[in-house]
């Protein structure tokens, strides 16, 4: 049974940090609502952080395009805030319910875990709109870096450093980001049945229409989808989104539309409310909801279909090719060798699996050797008695 | 400003150094003699100068390599060169380093336009990855004003920014991967040709890092396509207040222009003087606002842009009606440097960032420093993310003026910090900033950035003197401080 600590102010993280990397150290597992508990290794910690009563905004200027709320803050209610005001958080994170059906999350957990969504390619991820942090290292000590600005080269970039880190290297408390205007109009353009979906979803990408998301569903994918226009298709789908002022928009497509003609498929257009149904099954992995083993791979857009066709298993793709969501039948080694020997350069996380075969199967790509070295050193440096989050990552 | 003082022992083994940097980079790569050593003697930050020990001008990776090791081996600091166009004094020479030039890796690698991205040695020149791929229609966003001289590895160092980093980002938004060497000469590889490089992200705390971390050697870029097109808004208006309220509506209005820069009454008038751009005169702040993207698009911003413009008092408003109007536009804003440097015998560029509704106040106050140290400003401004650039005039050559034109920068960047902004924007802390980082940072903060640094140079070997006062010994800084061991927190509930 594990003890839990629900501090209410950083004091309090401070207090029981300091309590944790004293004497004979004690580990942690820092945790907000634990809607992404499936994510990394799991943890039995005796002792758990849970930063759910470290909550609020503590600023948000619409006009600066810039948010602080505390770690626990729940991102429905930074979602409430943001729609107030016509805004979002561009990078499209997803909502874990596709992928652990889990709902909710916080504000520290959506950094720590720095997720990013079909925008990534456009707009960069959470580490591109992660501004600044406050927060307490496992040795106990306070710390920030950063601020609210969004240029900014004042000593090392340790926002950075802490977007993704899961937890394992410090607590945070607060967190600043970058905030965007909603566009003001969405669409989507269909491609059925593409000749080349690789170089259809490459020539929407590298095209001047500043295109904000480009995916491509194989047949039995997009049966699944809930937009009727997709489902209905009785072929693979390719999808692009156009975002911006109305007239834009607009010529956008119709340039596109004629782009796209150019791959031997039927064309169509979504409009705002399918387009955002679409994009948010695309984000959030709704496709594989269930328990299949589930892996992530980023690699560059031209090798994404060829490593997705020599494995054995059911994928689509995002980010026009460079990044990979594919559902495997669950294997007791999650079929990871397979997996990462079939990359060339990228990544591979095992987003999805049971405990014990994360237990097992390295979640996270392992680096090369020098650099999984440097980062023990660096990690050390936040947290020499490895105290949190032990092995998550 | 005190640089840490030289180590006797280094300089008086400086022929062995030069003997194994010679066998390590044959014929002309090494610099020894005086003459030819001035030529490093300063970066951009030209009110310093110091003449590095030994040059070393390696031409791959593997003799980046053997130098970082031989160097480690032999306890000798590296100060990591591009092209010496810093502004913050971060390739500035140390007495007793070794300076590692960078110029010979010149070459562009790898032009991939599937995949978007740009594999190039860290020589090339900003300018050069956009010229590599412009036939396609491609370009690399971020563009400081010294793009056709800075060098992609300086930009990753320093974390450049430009004109245009408000819609695509900087540097550290724009880069793919790198090849680095750490100073024991280990060569690694962070990130690559897909996005996020997995892992910790040691890639963005290498971006922007100084040259206190490792040497790059190779970079890979995103590059992306051109607009259709693109047009420029010149608005005038009568005070800054109004300035100030069209770049915060414009932005809550949900536009995001390509560029948006401001300039006061004096920067207005050393640029005009110096090139005609068709710059007004009788105006108290001037918006430069590009908007690109497809021609329907900024066909229908700049009508909203206009409107929002007139409707905060604008007192002159013209739109560039071809591309060469537009180029005219930029004209004066590009050549702020020289048209300052023309109306002033010395000028220090100062790089703070501030939340942008401080704009206001930060200028009132500023002018009142002016005052006070009697030295004129000129304000050019990245208005739309808050990244100020004041030029401080004087003249070197009156005694004292240099001292207090730092000292009258020094008081604007506290200013900065005190209302919630940071340091540098874009040119880095180096050494002209580097005892102001306590103002924006406590200990702690300081001590957990210089741990950062313990994993990467435990030795301190690497441009030390830079970005921070003092550089703490990494054994103190490994040292855990705390002695209470009980449960010390009745007030964390707990279940």
């Amino acid at each position: 049974m594990s003890d839990i600590f629900k501090p209410e102010n950083e004091d309090h993280v401070l207090d029981a940090m300091r309590w944790a990397a004293s004497g004979n150290a004690k580990v942690m597992e820092v945790m907000g609502q634990g809607t992404k508990r499936g994510l990394g290794r799991a943890q039995n910690a005796d002792n758990v952080l849970d930063l759910s009563a470290l909550s609020g905004i503590t600023l948000y200027e619409p006009e600066e395009l810039v948010m602080t709320a505390r770690a626990g803050t729940p991102l429905s209610e930074v979602q409430a805030a943001l729609d107030e005001a016509n805004q979002m958080l561009a990078f499209e994170p997803w909502s874990p319910g596709g992928l652990y059906g889990t709902d909710g999350g916080t504000v520290g957990g959506l950094f720590a875990s720095a997720v990013a969504g079909p925008r990534r390619p456009l707009v960069g991820s959470a580490r591109d709109h992660m501004l600044g942090f406050h927060a307490v290292s496992g040795r106990g000590e306070v710390f920030k870096s950063g601020g609210r600005v969004v240029k900014n080269v004042s000593g090392f970039d340790l926002t950075k450093l802490m977007a993704g880190s899961m937890g394992t290297l410090a607590v945070m408390t607060d967190v600043s980001f970058k905030v965007l205007p909603k566009p003001e109009k969405s669409r989507t353009i269909l491609l059925f049945g593409a000749s080349n979906p690789g170089q259809a979803m490459r020539a929407a990408q590298n095209s001047p229409y500043e295109v904000s998301g480009v995916a491509h569903l194989p047949t039995s994918v997009a049966a699944r989808s809930n937009v009727s226009y997709v489902s209905d298709a009785g072929t693979s789908v390719t999808a692009v989104r156009v975002e911006g002022p109305g007239p834009s928009v607009e010529v956008r497509c119709t340039a596109l539309r004629d782009l796209l003609s150019g791959y031997d498929g039927a064309v169509e257009e979504l409009h705002t409310s399918n387009t955002q149904s679409l994009w948010q099954e695309i984000r959030d992995v709704t496709f594989f909801a269930g328990d299949r083993q589930l892996w992530r791979l980023s690699v560059a857009p031209t090798d994404g279909s060829a490593i997705a066709a020599q494995l054995n298993g059911e994928y689509y793709f995002d980010w026009a090719g460079g990044l990979v969501w594919l559902a495997m039948d669950a294997q007791d080694d999650a079929n990871v060798d397979q997996v990462r020997s079939a990359l060339n350069g990228g990544h591979a996380t095992l987003m999805r699996a049971s405990e014990d075969v994360r237990a097992r199967v390295p979640v996270f790509q392992p680096q090369a050797d020098g650099v999984a070295q440097l980062m023990k050193r660096v990690r050390a440096g936040f947290d020499p008695h490895n105290i949190l989050n032990p092995g998550r990552m | 400003m005190k640089m840490p003082t030289p180590d006797a022992g280094t300089i008086a083994k400086r022929g062995e150094i030069i003997k194994r940097l010679r066998a390590i980079v044959p014929g002309e790569g090494v610099i020894v003699d005086e003459g030819e050593l001035r030529t490093f003697e300063c970066d951009g930050l030209m009110a310093y100068k110091q003449l590095p020990m030994v040059v070393v001008l390696p031409q791959t990776t593997e003799q980046v390599s053997q130098i970082l090791k031989a160097c480690h081996e032999m306890d000798v600091k590296i100060v990591p060169r591009g092209a010496g166009t810093g502004l913050s004094g971060g390739a500035l020479p140390l007495a007793d380093a070794v300076t590692v030039g960078l110029g010979k890796f010149n070459s562009v690698l790898d032009i991939d336009y599937e995949n978007r991205c740009v594999v190039a040695q860290p020589g090339v020149t900003n300018r050069a990855i956009t010229d590599a791929v412009e036939d396609q229609g491609f370009y690399y966003a971020p563009d400081p004003s010294s793009k056709i001289a800075c060098t992609i590895g300086g930009n990753i160092a320093e974390n450049a920014g430009g004109m245009h980093c408000l819609k695509y980002g900087l540097t550290t938004n724009n880069v793919l991967g790198v090849e680095m060497v750490l100073m024991d000469g280990e060569v690694i590889r962070l990130g690559g040709k897909h996005m996020d490089a997995g892992g910790l992200d040691l890639l963005g705390a290498v971006t922007g890092s100084e040259g206190l971390l490792g040497i790059i050697t190779e970079v890979t870029v995103r590059i992306l396509k051109q607009p259709d097109t693109a047009k420029a808004l010149l608005i005038g208006f009568p005070n800054v207040e109004a300035g100030g309220e069209c770049v915060a509506k414009i932005i809550g209005a949900g536009i995001i222009p390509g560029a948006m820069e401001m300039m006061d009454k004096m920067a207005i008038g050393a640029m005009q003087k110096f090139v005609d751009s068709g710059y007004p005169l009788d105006v108290e702040s001037l918006l430069v606002v590009e908007l690109d993207g497809p021609e329907a698009e900024v066909e229908y911003l700049t009508e909203r842009v206009r409107e929002i413009a007139e409707s905060v008092g604008s007192s002159f408003l013209r739109v560039s009606e071809n591309e060469a109007e537009r180029q005219q536009f930029w004209k004066g804003r590009m050549s702020a440097f020289p048209s300052v440097g023309r109306i002033s015998p010395d000028y220090l560029t100062m790089d703070g960032t501030i939340p942008r509704h401080k704009l206001p106040e930060v200028l009132t106050r500023m002018n009142e420093l002016s005052k006070k140290y009697d030295l004129r400003v000129a304000n050019v401004f990245h208005a739309g993310d808050g990244n100020l650039h004041p030029l401080i005039l004087f003249d070197a050559n009156i005694a004292g003026e240099l001292d207090k034109a730092e000292a009258f920068g020094h008081d604007i960047l506290r200013l900065c910090v005190e209302v919630g902004g940071v340091l540098s924007g874009e040119h880095g802390i180096g050494v002209e900033k580097r005892d102001l980082m306590g103002e924006m940072f406590t200990e702690d903060d300081i001590k957990q950035q210089q741990r950062l640094k313990c994993a990467f140079d435990a030795g301190g070997l690497l441009n030390p003197g830079k970005v921070y006062p003092t550089l703490h010994r990494c054994a103190e800084l490994g040292r855990m401080h705390i002695t209470d061991g009980k449960l010390p927190f009745p007030d964390i509930p707990r279940f």
